[in-house]
C-alpha cells in the first residue's frame, strides 16, 4: 500500500505539472482583459501602461516560468517562514499577486477558505445526514410510498438550480417572514452565544440551498448501492440465521452498500474547496467560490491560475485517497 | 467665484436640514451601504473602477469635488483658484491650490502640499501603471510653494486647468506612508492600498477585498460635528436584483448602488415601504456607433481599417439618419431604463450648457421620414422587405453590444423598428470583458468593431467635455497600426473637427466652449456616426430612515456621507 502511494505520487507531479501549463495556456489564450471592466474614461494609452505594469509585456513562456517560481518555490517558503519563524534567504521574494487587489493571492485564499469550509463543508455534512436515512429506506421499501416520495424529492433537488432555490429561500425567509438573513455577515466575530446564534442563522439557507442538492445526489447513490447488496446470497443467509431486521439491514447491507457510497464522497470533496459559485454569489459568503468567479470576471489571471491549480491538486488527491479508502474498505481490494 | 454664494446657500440650508440629528460625531450608529461589485484595492490609482473610486472616497479626497448638480465646490481649499482671483496665471499654464489650514489626516499629522506633489510623482511615475493618470495631462511640473501652497504647471495653455486633484478619480494620498511604495512598489505595498490614511470623515479599520469594508468616523476630521455615523460596514459582491431587494425589502442594507434592474422589478421592490429609488443624471449615454468603414471579412487585415474603404451604405448619412428616425427611444427608456432612462438625440446632453438643441428630430419615431429619406436617396425595397443601396448591397447590419439583460432587449427591440424601414439586422453580443478588453489578438473587441454597428455606454469624468470630445479626432482612430487603441471608434473623419477640436483647447470661457462642444456634438450626429438613444443616470436606492443623500452623478455618489444622518 505504501509504495503504491508512493508511486501515484511520484506519477501526480507530472500530470499537476502539465495541468498547470494547460491552465496558464488556456487563460492566456482566452480573450478577456484586467482592463475590460475599468471606465471607459480610462484612456486606451492609460490602459496599455496599466497593461505593462501587470507584466503583460513579456512573453508567454517567461510570465508562465515566473508564476512557476513565485507557486512552487517562493509560496512554500514563505509557508515556511511563518510557521517555523526561521528566515530563509531574502523575505522579500516575489509572490503571486492579484490583479484585482494587488495583494498575494494565497493571502486571499487563506482569508476565504473558513467560510467556505464552513458554509459548504457543511452542507456536504448536512447533504450526507439527510441522503442516508433517505437511500437506506428507499430501497428497502422500495417502490413504496416513501420511495416515490424520496425519488421525487432527489429529482426535484437534483433539477432546480440552487440560483433558483436561493432565491426562494430569500423570498420567504427574508421577505415574508423576516426570520433569517438574505446577506451573509463575513464581519461577524462568533465570540458569545449571542453571535454563535447569528452565525447559524446566517449559514442556515445557503447550507440548506446546498444541502438539499447533495443530498439529491448522495441518496440516488445510496439506493442503488443498497438494492445491489439487499439481493446478495448473504443477506438471505444472515436473515436464514435468524437476525432481526435491523441488524441484517444496518450491519450486514449498509456497511456493504457504503464501500462505493463513501469513494463518491471522497471524492466529492475537492468540490467543497471549490466552494459553490453560485451559491456562494447569491448570498455573498466571501468564500473561494465567489473568490473565482470576481476573478474570471475581473480577468484576474493570476488568482484564476492559482485557484484553479489549487483545485487540480485537491482533485488529484482526494482520487489517491478515494482509491485507498477502497482498498481500506473492501478487504478484496488489494493494489501491492 | 463663480459657485461660492451657491455654495454658502447650499451649506447653510444643509446646517439647518441636519437638524439634532447630526449633532454629535458618531451620534447615529452604523450606516450600511452595499455596492453588488465588490471594491478590490482602495487605493484608485491602481485600481480605477467605480467601486474602487468609490469606496475610498470615504477616506482619501481631492481639492475641490463636484456637487450633485455638476458645480464644482472646494473641498480641501477655500475657493476654487480662477484667472479672475488670480489663481490661475493669465497665460492659463499654471494653476495655484491654497490648501485650507489646519487641515489633518487621520493620523493626526497636518496635510501639507507636499503630500499633493507626491501624489503626482506617484501617479506619473512611468512605472507604476496609473490609472488615473488621464487627470494628469498635459502636467510639467507640481511644486509646493510653502506648506499650504500647491503650483501646477502645465506644458500648455489649460483652459480648463482642474485635471490633477479635481473630482473622486484624483484624491490625494499622504507621502508619509506611500513613501516606498512608487513605481514598480506600487503593487507591493498591501496594507497601505488595503487601508490608505486620509482626510475624510471615515478610517478604515478592516478590509477584506472584493467582500468587505468596515470604517470609523475619522476622530481628526476637520467638522467635529461630523460625520453623524460612527461606522459604515460598506459590502460587496452578488447581484444588482438583490442589493436592491435588501434596502428596499429586507432592510439590512440602507443604501444600494447602481441598481440595474428592470424597472418593474424595482416599482415592484419600492412598493414595500421600506426604501426609496433615486436616480441623477451624468454624462452617460447608451449610443450606437457606426463603423464608416467596411468590416467585410472578406479584406482580411484591412477590414475595418481607414484602407479598407468607406462602408458600403453606412457612410451615408441618409441610411443613418433613417436609423435613427426609425427609433422609438420613449419605448426603450419605458422597457429597459425607467427612471434611469432620458430620450437624448445628443452624445453630449449634460452639462446643460452644453446641451445641443439641433438634433431634436430623433425625439419623436418617424418611420414615413425614415421610409422617404431612404428612398429618396435611392435605396429601393427588395422582394424579400430588405433594401438595396443603390450600388446593390443590400442594407443588412450587423449590430453588436456586450452582454447584458437591457441591452439584448433593446437590441431586439431595434431589430425590429429598423425591419419596418427595409434594414436587416443581425444581433450579437459579447462578454463584457471580452467586448471592453483590450488585447489586439481579439476580433471581438469594441475597438477592432468588426460589425457595423455597435452599442454601449460612455461619459467622462466632471464637467469639462474637452477631451471627451477630442476622442472623434481623425488621429484618434484605432486601427493595426495604434494596436487598436483609439477612441474614435466610428472612423469619423473631418478636417473641420479636428479643427474644432484644436479650437476648444485654446479658448477659454464657460459660453465659448459650450459653443464649441455643440457644435463638434451636432457634426458627430450629423455625419451618422452616433446615434445616440438614451441619456442614462445612476439609479440607487436608500432606506427611508437615511437623511442628507444627494446623489451624485459627477463625483462620487458618497461624496457628502459626512452630511448624512439617521432620521430619529
Amino acid at each position: 500500500m505504501l509504495t503504491y502511494t508512493l508511486r501515484r505520487l511520484a506519477f501526480a507531479i507530472p500530470t499537476l505539472l502539465v495541468i498547470s501549463f494547460i491552465i496558464f495556456a488556456i487563460l492566456d489564450l482566452a480573450p478577456s482583459d484586467p482592463t475590460g471592466q475599468l471606465p471607459l474614461t480610462i484612456p486606451p494609452e492609460v490602459r496599455e501602461k496599466i497593461r505593462l505594469s501587470l507584466g503583460l509585456g513579456e512573453p508567454f513562456h517567461v510570465r508562465y516560468f515566473k508564476w512557476c517560481v513565485q507557486f512552487f518555490v517562493n509560496e512554500p517558503l514563505n509557508i515556511l517562514e511563518q510557521w517555523t519563524g526561521w528566515s530563509l534567504g531574502d523575505p522579500d521574494r516575489p509572490r503571486v499577486l492579484s490583479w484585482q487587489t494587488r495583494s498575494p493571492v494565497v493571502d486571499l485564499i487563506v482569508e476565504r477558505m473558513p467560510q467556505t469550509l464552513w458554509v459548504v463543508g457543511m452542507s456536504y455534512v448536512v447533504g450526507i445526514v439527510i441522503a442516508i436515512p433517505i437511500g437506506v429506506l428507499s430501497a428497502y421499501w422500495q417502490y413504496s410510498w416513501f420511495d416515490q416520495f424520496g425519488t421525487l424529492f432527489s429529482m426535484i433537488g437534483f433539477s432546480i438550480p440552487t440560483f433558483f432555490t436561493g432565491l426562494v429561500f430569500i423570498v420567504v425567509f427574508s421577505v415574508w417572514l423576516g426570520w433569517l438573513p438574505s446577506i451573509y455577515d463575513t464581519t461577524l466575530v462568533v465570540n458569545s452565544w449571542g453571535s454563535f446564534w447569528e452565525q447559524i442563522k446566517q449559514m442556515i439557507m445557503p447550507t440548506m440551498v446546498l444541502g438539499l442538492f447533495n443530498a439529491a445526489q448522495i441518496s440516488r447513490f445510496m439506493r442503488a448501492s443498497m438494492l445491489d447488496n439487499l439481493n446478495q446470497d448473504y443477506v438471505r443467509t444472515a436473515r436464514a440465521k435468524g437476525m432481526t431486521e435491523q441488524v441484517v439491514v444496518l450491519i450486514h447491507v449498509l456497511r456493504n452498500s457504503m464501500i462505493p457510497v463513501v469513494t463518491v464522497l471522497a471524492l466529492g470533496v475537492p468540490q467543497i474547496f471549490g466552494g459553490a459559485i453560485i451559491t456562494e454569489q447569491i448570498f455573498r459568503v466571501n468564500g473561494l467560490g465567489q473568490l473565482l468567479i470576481g476573478a474570471i470576471q475581473g480577468a484576474d489571471i493570476p488568482t484564476v491560475q492559482t485557484l484553479t491549480f489549487i483545485f487540480a491538486v485537491l482533485i488529484v488527491l482526494f482520487n489517491l485517497v478515494a482509491d485507498l479508502l477502497y482498498g481500506i474498505l473492501d478487504p478484496r481490494i488489494r493494489y501491492d | 467665484m463663480r459657485t461660492m454664494p451657491k455654495l454658502l446657500a447650499g451649506a447653510a440650508a444643509l446646517a439647518l436640514l441636519a437638524g439634532p440629528a447630526a449633532a454629535e460625531r458618531g451620534s447615529a450608529g452604523q450606516v450600511n451601504i452595499i455596492y453588488w461589485q465588490a471594491p478590490s484595492i482602495l487605493n484608485p490609482f491602481l485600481s480605477g473602477g467605480t467601486k474602487d473610486v468609490e469606496s475610498s472616497s470615504l477616506v482619501i479626497e481631492p481639492l475641490a469635488r463636484y456637487n450633485e448638480v455638476g458645480e464644482m465646490v472646494p473641498w480641501l481649499v477655500d475657493e476654487i483658484p480662477t484667472v479672475e482671483n488670480g489663481g490661475v496665471s493669465e497665460d492659463l499654464t499654471t494653476i495655484t491650490w491654497k490648501l485650507s489650514e489646519g487641515i489633518l489626516w487621520s493620523d493626526g499629522t497636518p496635510l501639507t502640499a507636499a503630500d499633493a506633489v507626491f501624489t503626482a510623482e506617484y501617479c506619473m511615475d512611468p512605472t507604476g501603471g496609473c490609472q488615473q493618470l488621464a487627470a494628469f495631462n498635459d502636467v510639467e511640473s507640481v511644486e509646493a510653494v510653502d506648506d499650504l501652497t500647491i503650483k501646477i504647471t502645465f506644458t500648455k495653455p489649460k483652459p480648463f486647468p482642474y485635471g490633477p486633484f479635481v473630482g473622486a478619480q484624483s484624491p490625494i494620498i499622504q507621502a508619509a506612508q506611500f513613501a516606498d511604495c512608487m513605481g514598480i512598489n506600487a503593487p507591493n505595498c498591501t496594507d497601505e492600498n488595503f487601508g490608505p490614511i486620509g482626510t475624510g470623515p471615515f478610517v478604515v479599520t478592516d478590509f477584506k477585498p472584493n467582500d468587505v469594508v468596515t470604517f470609523e468616523a475619522n476622530p481628526n476630521y476637520r467638522d467635529p460635528a461630523k460625520p453623524a455615523f460612527a461606522t459604515v460596514l460598506f459590502k460587496g459582491g452578488g447581484d444588482a436584483a438583490s442589493a436592491a431587494r435588501s434596502v428596499l425589502e429586507t432592510g439590512e442594507f440602507d443604501y444600494a448602488w447602481n441598481l440595474q434592474v428592470e424597472p418593474e422589478i424595482l416599482s415592484q421592490m419600492e412598493a414595500a415601504g421600506k426604501g426609496t429609488v433615486i436616480s441623477s443624471f451624468g454624462t452617460s449615454v447608451e449610443r450606437i456607433h457606426t463603423n464608416f468603414t467596411n468590416p467585410d471579412p472578406s479584406l482580411g487585415d484591412k477590414r475595418s481599417t481607414l484602407e479598407g474603404g468607406p462602408h458600403p451604405f453606412l457612410a451615408d448619412p441618409a441610411v443613418t439618419k433613417a436609423l435613427s428616425l426609425a427609433i422609438d427611444r420613449e419605448i426603450l427608456v419605458i422597457a429597459g431604463y425607467g427612471a434611469a432612462g432620458q430620450v437624448t438625440c445628443n452624445v453630449l446632453p449634460n452639462p446643460p450648457a452644453f446641451n445641443s438643441t439641433a438634433n431634436d428630430w430623433c425625439k419623436t419615431q418617424d418611420i414615413e421620414e425614415a421610409n422617404r429619406l431612404l428612398d429618396e436617396a435611392g435605396y429601393e425595397m427588395g422582394s424579400d422587405g430588405v433594401r438595396v443601396s443603390p450600388d446593390g448591397d443590400r442594407l443588412s447590419v450587423l449590430f453588436q453590444t456586450s452582454t447584458n439583460s437591457v441591452r439584448q432587449g433593446t437590441q431586439a427591440l431595434l431589430k425590429q423598428m429598423w425591419a419596418e424601414i427595409g434594414v436587416e439586422t443581425e444581433l450579437r453580443n459579447l462578454d463584457a470583458s471580452v467586448f471592453f478588453g483590450g488585447d489586439p489578438a481579439s476580433p471581438d473587441t469594441f475597438q477592432k468593431f468588426y460589425a457595423d454597428l455597435e452599442m454601449f455606454t460612455n461619459s467622462f469624468d466632471g464637467t469639462d467635455p474637452e477631451t471627451y470630445m477630442a476622442s472623434w479626432k481623425s488621429d484618434d482612430i484605432p486601427s493595426p497600426a495604434n494596436g487598436w487603441l483609439g477612441n474614435n471608434i466610428p472612423r469619423f473623419q473631418s478636417e473641420e473637427y479636428d479643427a474644432l477640436v484644436q479650437e476648444m483647447s485654446e479658448t477659454a470661457g464657460l459660453d465659448a466652449r459650450a459653443d464649441l462642444a455643440k457644435r463638434m456634438n451636432d457634426m458627430v450626429i450629423q455625419s451618422g456616426a452616433i446615434i445616440p438613444l438614451i441619456h442614462r443616470g445612476g439609479v440607487s436606492a436608500h432606506a427611508d430612515t437615511l437623511t442628507g443623500i444627494k446623489m451624485n452623478e459627477w463625483d462620487s455618489e458618497l461624496w457628502n456621507i459626512a452630511d448624512w444622518g439617521r432620521a430619529q
